[in-house]
Formats: C-alpha cells, sequence, structure tokens
C-alpha cells in the first residue's frame, strides 16, 4: 500500500491536525516506512485461520448493575481548562 | 408527478438500568450537571470499562420481542468522531457484529396489519448533554454535562419497510410499548428515553430503484416524526418537479417552525474509522442468560389485546385502551377476576377510573383505590344492589377515603329499594297526587312515564330500583 501527501492531510484532518507542507512530506514517508513494515505480515499463510482482534480467546466479563460512588462535582470538573455552570465550558457548538 | 415515500427508522430507546453501561454511575434523569460521571465516563486515561449485565440482559429481551436472531457472539466498536458531548473521542457502539438482527414487527395500518423488517439492534454508550449560553456573556459558549455520557441504548434499526408518515408513527407506538412492557425502557420521550432518527426518500411510483434519501435527526415525540416526514416528503417532492436533485444530507427538524433544516456542520461525509474496542473483549451470551430472558419474557402488547378479547369477550376497542399499558392491563384483570364480569368491569375502569386519574393526572401505578375496592362496587351494581347513579357516586368515595363500597353504601343509608311491595304504595300514592298526568299517561302520552320515574326517584331519595319502579309504573298506571 502507497500513502500519499493526500491521505496524510485527511487523516490529519480527521484528527483535526494543522499540518505544514514539510510535516507533511515528513509523515508520508514515515507512515509509508511503518505501512511497509506491518506489510511484512501479509506474506504469512494465513488460511482457514479466522480473522480476529483479539488476543485472548475468552469473552467480556460483567458486572452488576449495582450503583457505585460518582466523584464529587467539584473533582470532576477539576482538569477542565473553563467550567461554569456546573459544566465543562467549551467554544459555542451551532446546530 | 405522484411519488411513493420509503422509510427506514433508527430508534434509540435507553435502557431502564440503574446504572450507566461501563461503569457504576447513576442514571437516573435530573440531577445536577456532572454529578453523576466518574474517570471511566469522563474518558480519563487509563481506566476501562466493564460491561453492564442487566444492559445485555435488556437488549436480548428486546431482541427476542421482536423475533430477532440473536448473536451469541458480538463485537464492540469505537465510532470515532470529536464533539464536545463525547469525552473519548470515540462512541463505543456495535458495528460489523451487533447483538441481534433479522427480527420484525407487526404494526396495525389502515390498510391491515402490516409487517416491518427489523434489520438490527446493537448497543451502545449515549453521549452527553450540551447546553447553549444565552445572553452576551455567554454567547459564544456551550456547556457540557456529561451525567448522560455512557448510559445504556440500543439502537433497533428498521428495514426501508416504512411507506408514509403514519406507518410510521404505527411503527414507533408499537415499538414503544413493546420496549415498556417488557421493562427495558421506561419510555419517557420528553426525558429522551425513547427517539428515533428517520431516514426519508421518495421515489417515482412503480420505480423500484430507492431515491436519495435525507436523514432526519433526534425526533422525541410521535407527532414529530409525522410532521418531519410529512415535511419532508413534499420538500423532495418539490425538488424533483422543478428538476432538482435531493442530497444526501443530515437535517434536523424544528419543531417550532414545522420544517427541516439542513445541518451545515455535517454535510461532509463522517469517516467514523469504526474498529474493534480494544479495551472490551466480544460479547459471548451465556447460555443460562439467554434461557433466563426467554423464559422471563412478559406477554407482548399485541398477544395480550388478542387474549383479552377472545378471554373476555370485550370489544376490541376495549381490549386496545385496557392494554395500553401493561400496568392498566394487570389492572382490569385484578377486577374482573373478583367480579367475573368483564365487560362491566372496562366500563368502569375505561370510564370513571381513566377519567379520574386523568382528572388528577396520575398514573394508574399510582390510583388510590384499589382493583378489590372497585371490583366489590362493580359486583354490588351487577347485583342490583344500588343503582348506576348511588354507585358513580359512592365511587367518587372510595376513591378518595379508602372505605370500602359497602361501607359507603351503608352509612349513607343508600340500598337500593327492590322490594316491590314498598315500591308498589310509593309509585300509588304518587299516581294519586298527580292525578292529571296519570290521566293524560293513560290517554297515550307515554313520554310521561319518565316524570313519574323522577317523581318516585325524589320520593325514595334515588334509592328506587329503576327497572323495578319502571316495571311495576306500567302495570300501575295501566288503571
Amino acid at each position: 500500500m502507497s500513502i500519499t501527501g493526500k491521505d496524510v492531510e485527511y487523516v490529519a484532518g480527521l484528527a483535526r491536525l494543522a499540518l505544514k507542507d514539510d510535516e507533511v512530506d515528513t509523515y508520508t514517508a514515515q507512515l509509508q516506512r511503518i505501512l511497509s513494515y506491518v506489510e511484512k505480515l501479509s506474506e504469512l499463510n494465513t488460511e482457514g485461520v479466522i480473522p480476529t482482534a483479539y488476543s485472548v480467546s475468552t469473552s467480556t466479563p460483567m458486572r452488576e448493575d449495582i450503583r457505585a460512588v460518582s466523584l464529587e462535582r467539584d473533582e470532576a470538573l477539576k482538569n477542565a481548562p473553563s467550567t461554569a455552570r456546573g459544566c465543562f465550558k467549551v467554544p459555542r457548538i451551532i446546530e | 408527478m405522484s411519488y411513493e415515500t420509503v422509510i427506514g427508522l433508527e430508534i434509540h430507546v435507553q435502557l431502564a438500568t440503574e446504572t450507566k453501561l461501563f461503569c457504576g454511575c447513576s442514571t437516573e434523569f435530573g440531577a445536577e450537571p456532572n454529578t453523576q460521571v466518574c474517570p471511566v465516563c469522563l474518558g480519563m486515561p487509563g481506566v476501562l470499562p466493564v460491561l453492564n449485565r442487566r444492559a445485555v440482559e435488556f437488549a436480548l429481551r428486546t431482541a427476542t420481542a421482536l423475533d430477532c436472531t440473536i448473536n451469541t457472539r458480538s463485537v464492540f466498536s469505537r465510532k470515532n468522531y470529536f464533539y464536545p458531548d463525547l469525552p473519548k473521542g470515540y462512541q463505543i457502539s456495535q458495528f460489523t457484529e451487533p447483538v441481534a438482527e433479522h427480527g420484525h414487527l407487526d404494526i396495525e395500518t389502515s390498510e391491515g396489519t402490516k409487517r416491518i423488517g427489523i434489520t438490527r439492534i446493537h448497543m451502545e454508550e449515549d453521549a452527553g448533554k450540551l447546553l447553549h449560553g444565552e445572553g452576551a456573556e455567554e454567547d459564544s459558549y456551550s456547556f457540557a454535562d456529561l451525567n448522560r455520557a455512557c448510559v445504556p441504548l440500543i439502537e433497533i434499526v428498521s428495514e426501508p419497510d416504512i411507506r408514509s408518515a403514519e406507518e410510521a408513527v404505527a411503527y414507533m407506538k408499537a415499538m414503544r410499548d413493546i420496549v415498556v412492557y417488557t421493562g427495558v425502557c421506561d419510555g419517557n420521550m420528553e426525558h429522551g428515553s425513547f427517539r428515533c432518527d428517520a431516514n426519508v426518500s421518495i421515489r417515482p411510483v412503480g420505480r423500484e430503484k430507492f431515491g436519495t434519501r435525507a436523514e432526519l435527526k433526534n425526533i422525541n415525540s410521535f407527532k414529530f416524526v409525522k410532521d418531519a416526514i410529512e415535511y419532508e416528503e413534499q420538500r423532495q417532492a418539490d425538488l424533483l418537479d422543478e428538476g432538482g436533485t435531493v442530497v444526501q444530507e443530515t437535517r434536523l427538524f424544528d419543531s417550532a417552525k414545522g420544517i427541516t433544516v439542513s445541518m451545515r456542520s455535517k454535510e461532509e461525509a463522517h469517516d467514523y474509522r469504526y474498529f474493534d474496542e480494544p479495551d472490551l473483549l466480544p460479547l459471548v451470551v451465556p447460555g443460562a442468560m439467554l434461557e433466563e430472558v426467554k423464559a422471563t419474557m412478559p406477554e407482548l402488547p399485541r398477544a395480550k389485546r388478542d387474549r383479552f378479547v377472545s378471554e373476555y369477550s370485550i370489544p376490541e376497542y376495549d381490549a386496545g385502551v385496557l392494554t395500553a399499558t401493561r400496568a392498566l392491563a394487570d389492572y382490569y384483570e385484578a377486577v374482573v377476576k373478583e367480579t367475573k364480569e368483564p365487560k362491566a368491569s372496562s366500563n368502569w375502569v375505561m370510564g370513571e377510573v381513566l377519567r379520574v386519574l386523568k382528572e388528577e393526572n396520575r398514573d394508574i401505578t399510582d390510583c388510590p383505590l384499589e382493583p378489590k375496592r372497585l371490583a366489590e362496587l362493580v359486583t354490588m351494581v351487577k347485583g342490583g344492589k344500588i343503582n348506576s347513579n348511588m354507585a358513580k357516586e359512592v365511587f367518587e368515595e372510595i376513591y378518595k377515603s379508602g372505605k370500602t363500597a359497602a361501607e359507603v353504601v351503608e352509612a349513607k343509608g343508600m340500598t337500593q329499594i327492590s322490594d316491590e311491595g314498598e315500591l308498589v304504595s310509593q309509585i300509588d300514592s304518587i299516581i294519586a297526587a298527580n292525578p292529571d298526568e296519570a290521566e293524560r299517561f293513560r290517554g297515550g302520552e307515554v313520554k310521561l312515564q319518565g316524570f313519574f320515574v323522577g317523581q318516585i326517584m325524589k320520593a325514595t331519595r334515588g334509592q328506587a330500583n329503576p327497572q323495578i319502579v319502571n316495571k311495576l309504573l306500567k302495570e300501575r298506571l295501566k288503571g
């Protein structure tokens, strides 16, 4: 798979990153190297192997529907750059 | 040109769990902002989600009610996007392998029963809520309350089988009945516990290929569903008639203006970059859990309505009203069990009980008159102990006071006079006191019967048995 500068700009856009032109070039080359390395895996014969994203064969554990203690509001908002009205204050979102 | 509308609905159902989908924070509605949050639902680094068992049970229950195929193995995925109500930067949802697929729901339409296919049901977490600032100082800000973040939802996606706004409303109502009956959702649309997105497109009548669809977002009332779809049908038809084309886009229904508006901010196609959630292993439904769910399925609204008609021989209309909620149906059945009088009981429950509850803005679950005390009253009327006018008075009394019907009747000296001997002497003295009317009656003015009944009721303070009075009057007046 070959990576172009356009791919890098697209992914950067999704991640809300503003890249300068020379950075696009840098990351295009870097991503290309990473993908080529990972592509080595396709040389393996995986016939008959069920695809999975998980390396362990167990299933997810479940918890009972019982309340636990939540954070105090002050604690919850402590790391926020800006707060008001007991909320996280953010630039206006218009819909 | 004449068009056919094609609609698919995505219904979001908030599951009635105590706690969130992946953490132990409360899901209770209406708490102060950001008081039901913890490191997991705030998306702090290093935390791990743990799946709520009851949410899985509720998803399975819904899937069973909708005759879905249940995938005993399903997978959670990350849906990536940026929005201030989504603290992690992704929503945990299900994508390629949802918990259930291929179900259906039968709805009632003007042309009879119609089957709507269910494509899939998947589990996901809700996002938080954004409040928007008002006034000069707050105008350029929004405020994120994350209490709702991570609250468990199921999304029920229908096939594009719906052909009109009416069908869409019927489908939504039937779906709401089911999730409320099965106890998986409180059904509160105002609080957003039950809401939908509608995919609407039109095509020239007779054409098979679907038109381009618009997605109408976040509709939370039956009326809005109808209004939004009808507006959208017209908008798309006008566009096509003018030679234009429909753009695939997300539109928001403005309920105040009754129109749909393009959400420009979301015009560019989303790339959610779904991938399997690395923090959660696949969900494998234990066999015992599935068996338990199937064994404890309650009777569903349609089945209950049909049974009421066949078992109690009450009209379909009555059955429909009485099965509107599970609590009301249970109330009615408790009354019938005592009275063995299905239709009379139905009249009382649909009439007086629902009337007074509505007046007081109360729910049947909160009705101060227990089925047993109402049943006693119904039985007294049926047995002729009191007449229906008295019964209404007694009803008010027992509803308010907690007394039994017998106690009220006794205290008020209301027992109906059915003794013919006693009534004959009353009737004779009334006839004697009104010789003119008696003469005119004998002369053929039969409507005077009412006058005599009235006089006798007055004389007996309403306690005379009207059937017997009527019968005796005819005999005595024949002269």
